[in-house]
């Protein structure tokens, strides 16, 4: 049982260290951030999280393709589930960060952008999928569109914010946050982002695999068939 | 493995098709016109900024319903016919590259009927010539894949703009930014060509990405 579970164990430890550490530590006060920085550990381990969720789910449809196993199939999807539910709380995350920071909670900036195009390509990868009732069909077309889907999906997140001005950082001629990027990072913080970052990404791990153990149960007759 | 023969075959059969029915290249001929006609109607002659963001809309709808016909008018017994005579990579790189023609010759139309009705504020002709042939390939290629994949999801043409809009939005947007060059906008230097060598790099990755999904979507 320790062996099967240790790492839900170790997203529990994560998490608890991240609520309790993330909210006691010293944080430095950086230009108009003051205490919101502490949101570094809820909001950006949300798009770590996706990232990787999204990729599992990749990864499972390309497993698909090759195999024609359902279960696969299934696995794909709840990956993709759980990617959307985390893109929406880190755009819920971000919108408060930034009601405190930039002044309002949507001011168009180009990751905000970004993440909710990438938001609509998933949303649209359910409605594909609901537009077929064939489950073999519905399966082969829907890995296609996943695989096609990460490919844009990837740079539009990653290439396309740092192209242009952003009240992130990162991007060019930064005017909104100070540089809080990777190498900028305060050590302290590092302590707890990191840990944090792994925490919530296991979490997601964690819930898609309880939504696929009930996939699974109920559509058990046709994985088997 | 794909031949060249084959390819051309099936590259000139959709071309004959066009030029016997005439029935797509007109269809799109009228929409583009009453779509600009209605336009200028509207808003007379916009500035700049408006304008290109027009052009670039309107692209896109004269794409979505190009290349939708390019799948959807291939019924399921002539997918079998083909599927008997040619591989994968032979039919999809023949849509490909009809689609590639296709989209060109409905750009530079647009683009000469947007000049007529909506005026002219680009300030380098040549450039946004080249820009509206880059930017009518790489919608067209990322179309082609999609019109693959909503022709097999029970023909529906509506599926292809809920699939499409999102997934299109990165080119579009570069190209809505290369093209302000040709507005007279300044840039850095180096960065107008790293946009056009990333946009170019998209393309690239939608060719391959088709080549090697659409054998998947392919059998049945």
């Amino acid at each position: 049982m320790m062996k099967k579970s240790w790492w839900k164990i170790l997203a529990i430890a994560l998490l608890l260290y991240t609520f309790t550490a993330g909210f006691l530590i010293e944080v430095p006060i950086i230009g108009n951030l003051h205490q919101t920085i502490r949101n570094l550990f809820f909001h950006v381990p949300m798009w770590f999280g996706q990232m990787v969720l999204l990729l599992v789910s990749m990864v499972y449809a390309i497993r698909y393709l090759r195999s024609g196993n359902l279960a696969d199939d299934i696995y794909a999807r709840e990956y993709a589930r759980t990617g959307i539910v985390f893109g929406i709380l880190g755009l819920v995350t971000g919108a408060i960060w930034a009601n405190y920071t930039w002044g309002e909670p949507w001011s168009n900036d180009p990751k905000q952008i970004a993440v909710a195009i990438a938001l609509l390509i998933y949303l649209a990868y359910f409605v594909l999928r609901n537009s077929m009732p064939d489950m073999d069909k519905r399966a082969r077309v829907s890995s296609v569109y996943n695989i096609f889907a990460y490919f844009i999906y990837v740079p539009l997140i990653m290439v396309l914010p740092r192209l242009v001005q952003s009240l992130h950082p990162g991007g060019q001629g930064v005017e909104g946050n100070p540089a809080m990027s990777g190498k900028d990072l305060d050590p302290t913080m590092r302590m707890v982002f990191w840990p944090a970052v792994i925490g919530w990404t296991l979490l997601g791990v964690w819930i898609s695999t309880l939504s696929i153990r009930i996939s699974k149960l109920k559509e058990k007759n046709w994985i088997n068939a | 493995m794909p031949s060249a023969k084959k390819i051309i075959a099936l590259f000139k059969k959709d071309l004959l098709l066009e030029i016997r029915q005439q029935y797509t290249f007109y269809g799109i001929l009228l929409y583009i016109a009453s779509t600009i006609f209605v336009l200028y109607l509207a808003m007379g002659r916009p500035e700049a900024g408006a304008w290109n963001g027009l052009f670039w809309v309107n692209l896109l709808f004269i794409c979505i319903n190009a290349v939708a016909k390019s799948f959807l008018q291939e019924s399921r017994g002539r997918m079998l016919y083909y599927y008997s005579i040619a591989g994968a990579l032979d039919f999809i790189l023949a849509k490909l590259m009809y689609n590639l023609l296709l989209m060109l010759v409905m750009s530079l139309l647009s683009l000469l009927l947007f000049s007529f009705f909506l005026g002219t504020p680009f300030e380098k002709t040549i450039n946004f010539l080249g820009i509206t042939c880059l930017g009518g390939i790489s919608i067209s290629l990322v179309f082609t894949l999609l019109a693959a994949i909503a022709a097999r999801a029970n023909q529906n043409a509506a599926l292809m703009a809920i699939l499409g809009f999102p997934l299109i939005i990165p080119q579009l947007l570069l190209l809505v930014k290369i093209s302000k060059s040709a507005f007279g906008e300044i840039f850095n230097t180096g960065a107008l060509s790293q946009m056009i060598l990333l946009l170019c790099g998209l393309d690239l990755m939608v060719v391959i990405l088709s080549l090697i999904l659409f054998p998947f979507l392919w059998k049945d």
